[in-house]
């Protein structure tokens, strides 16, 4: 079986026409003054789905969150919980609970206080909320800390609880605004896995927002990348990089060349992209590209092969010189520009510890790369 | 260099401090004063604290005082953070700037414009002058302190507190005093204790709005100098002193302990 990326999925409602969504946004606009942070957007979640909203700041994500919370009303448009219409529904009356990106922590409370307020607030008898607040604290490995308050707790004890207060009223819906954008780097690796763990393991929807398209990457089943206050792509992680729709989605995940050119020959399959120097390409998926139509060729660094040797029985070779290189350990970064000028990134995993034949700067080099490597953009 | 530049410090700090404490540090010495008359030195006695709890008058403009204050602090710290509330939240309503300038403009009336203008309104309404009158005409001047102080406190505050509590499922009014008032709550005393002190000086407000049976300590204290100092209100001065210097020190006290143990906790924390 053939798919894109190197992950079979076997969660994938969003594919199945007979799955009921379970938080759908109509056709929302948010407009704050003569801001629009929000434009005519329609999004379908499915349930147990964990999902992203990737994008810029500005760009509307932490927007739709809030309304999805019910801390903003749309201006126009409807949201949908399981099929309940949210409008005019407070933010105390909804199945949905938020973990905020300043964490939020009631600073004249302790640890357990935060963790059972929203047990409280439910009426939920004594003893139920002890044993639920233990669960918590269990879950996110902080017995010890019960009697803390928040400030004599570290940055990753603080999001921690956070978390176990934004899941121990075991909500059907929970937020997360840029759940890790305070931690450092191996930390959130490592909170990753435990939040893609939790999700799991509660069996809840997560809607996620962020603009670290990695942290996306590794932990959403489905991503929506947006921009100006409209999606531009949603899809699962491989699709959204293997296969962007436009421009500006193929830039905005991990890196890419983007070869600009017309289609010089258009088959049913296939077509041959025509550089402005004349350079051709020949590509096997070239989508809705007509004809005569001006297009980008979009190509990840990683799929495209250097070597010092013209490649023999390669689809598409182009020769150059290696501008710059990086070393990086697990992989080299080279820089090639071609005959046109145009520099080439390309990328080769270090699968071995003794290269015979390494490559130096301003030495002849060859590209080259397969006819379904890449992507034709018309967007 | 050095020497000659601390020594003029010094001088300017003993000079400074002199300036402003000679005065109370005489009248403190003097309330022990043996001798009747205040500016001759008879030896030490406490007699005039004895005379001072037997003046019945005086007494009573005590326990008139300590009343308003304690009414009028209360009731001014309530009205004072609703103004702030209102003037943080609410802040694209008609007309805010006009009413956040109006709140405040008490702060910097003339004490003797506000007391006359009050002095008006209650002869307008027929109002009989007395407690009440100088109990809200305190509550009036010394609103706008408070909002100010709460004001400042709640610029800082960080409104996804609010917006965290709701999320959990806690309404409005219990999110406000479940999680913002004991979160501004400190602010909110410091205006309390600063309207009290304010209500507890005033004398100007006073003596426009109070009426018979309703003499203040100040306008007590005030009327009788006017007669002749005597050793007696040297004692009832001393004795304010002390219950201010008392209430400013334990708070500031306290509030160094607590950022010590702050400063201590985070330290705690950050070290694992």
């Amino acid at each position: 079986m053939k798919s894109l990326g190197s992950i079979r999925r076997s969660f994938s409602p969003w594919t199945d026409p007979a799955a009921k969504p379970y938080i759908v946004f109509e056709n929302v606009t948010k407009k704050f003054g003569d801001f629009t942070a929000v434009n005519n957007l329609s999004l379908t979640i499915y349930e147990r789905e964990f999902f992203a909203l990737l994008g810029a700041s500005g760009c509307g994500k932490s927007t739709l969150l809030r309304m999805l919370a019910g801390f903003d009303e749309p201006t126009s448009g409807r949201i949908l919980l399981d099929g309940q219409d949210m409008r005019g529904i407070p933010p105390y009356r909804r199945p949905v609970n938020m973990m905020f990106q300043s964490y939020a922590l009631f600073p004249h409370m302790s640890v357990e206080q935060n963790i059972a307020f929203g047990l409280k607030q439910e009426g939920m008898p004594k003893a139920d909320i002890d044993k639920r607040v233990a669960d918590m604290l269990k879950l996110v490995k902080l017995e010890q800390f019960a009697k803390r308050k928040p400030h004599q707790l570290s940055g990753g004890q603080r999001q921690r609880v956070a978390l176990a207060r934004s899941v121990a009223k075991r909500p059907k819906v929970l937020l997360l605004d840029e759940p890790l954008g305070a931690l450092d780097k191996k930390l959130r690796e490592e909170t990753q896995f435990e939040l893609m763990d939790l999700q799991q393991n509660l069996g809840l929807t997560f809607v996620v927002v962020t603009h670290d398209q990695e942290e996306a990457m590794t932990m959403a089943d489905r991503i929506a990348i947006l921009d100006k206050g409209q999606v531009m792509q949603v899809a699962t992680p491989a699709e959204v990089y293997e296969a962007p729709v436009s421009r500006f989605v193929a830039g905005f995940v991990g890196n890419v060349n983007m070869l600009e050119g017309t289609v010089a020959e258009r088959s049913e399959k296939t077509a041959t992209i025509k550089g402005a120097s004349g350079a051709e390409i020949r590509v096997e998926n070239a989508g809705d590209a007509t004809a005569g139509s001006t297009v980008a060729f979009a190509i990840r660094p990683e799929k495209i092969k250097v070597s010092s040797k013209k490649p023999d029985g390669a689809a598409n070779v182009m020769e150059g010189e290696i501008y710059d290189l990086a070393y990086l350990g697990d992989m080299t970064v080279y820089h090639v520009r071609l005959a046109d000028g145009q520099v080439v990134k390309a990328s080769a995993l270090n699968s071995s510890r003794i290269t015979e034949d390494p490559l130096s700067w301003n030495d002849k080099a060859w590209i080259s790369f397969a006819p379904d490597a890449g992507v034709v953009l018309t967007r | 260099m050095n020497a000659t530049w601390s020594r003029f410090n010094i001088a300017s700090i003993v000079l400074g401090f002199a300036f402003l404490y000679l005065p109370i540090v005489l009248l403190i010495i003097f309330s022990f004063n043996e001798s009747k008359l205040v500016t001759v030195w008879a030896g030490f006695s406490t007699k005039w604290y004895g005379e001072l709890f037997r003046n019945q008058s005086l007494m009573d403009a005590a326990w008139v005082t300590a009343r308003v204050g304690v009414l009028s602090a209360t009731f001014a710290t309530i009205l004072g953070t609703m103004a702030a509330l209102a003037l943080t939240r609410y802040t694209r309503f008609r007309g805010r700037v006009l009413f956040s300038g109006m709140v405040f403009a008490p702060l910097v009336m003339p004490e003797v414009i506000t007391g006359l203008s009050l002095l008006l309104l209650f002869v307008a309404i027929g109002l009989d002058r007395g407690f009440l009158t100088v109990t809200l005409a305190h509550i009036t001047f010394s609103m706008c302190f408070v909002a100010v102080v709460v004001q400042s406190r709640l610029m800082t505050f960080d409104r996804s507190l609010e917006e965290a509590a709701m999320d959990l499922g806690a309404t409005p009014v219990k999110t406000f005093f479940q999680i913002t008032l004991p979160v501004i709550l400190p602010a909110v005393i410091s205006g309390w204790m600063l309207a009290f002190t304010l209500s507890l000086d005033d004398l100007v407000i006073a003596s426009f709005t109070s009426g018979p049976g309703a003499t203040t300590l100040p306008m007590k204290i005030y009327s009788q100098v006017r007669l002749g100092v005597t050793p007696e209100i040297n004692a009832a001065c001393t004795i304010l002193i002390a219950i201010v210097a008392t209430g400013v020190i334990i708070a500031s006290l306290v509030n160094k302990r607590r950022e010590v143990q702050r400063l201590r906790d985070e330290q705690a924390a950050n070290r694992g």
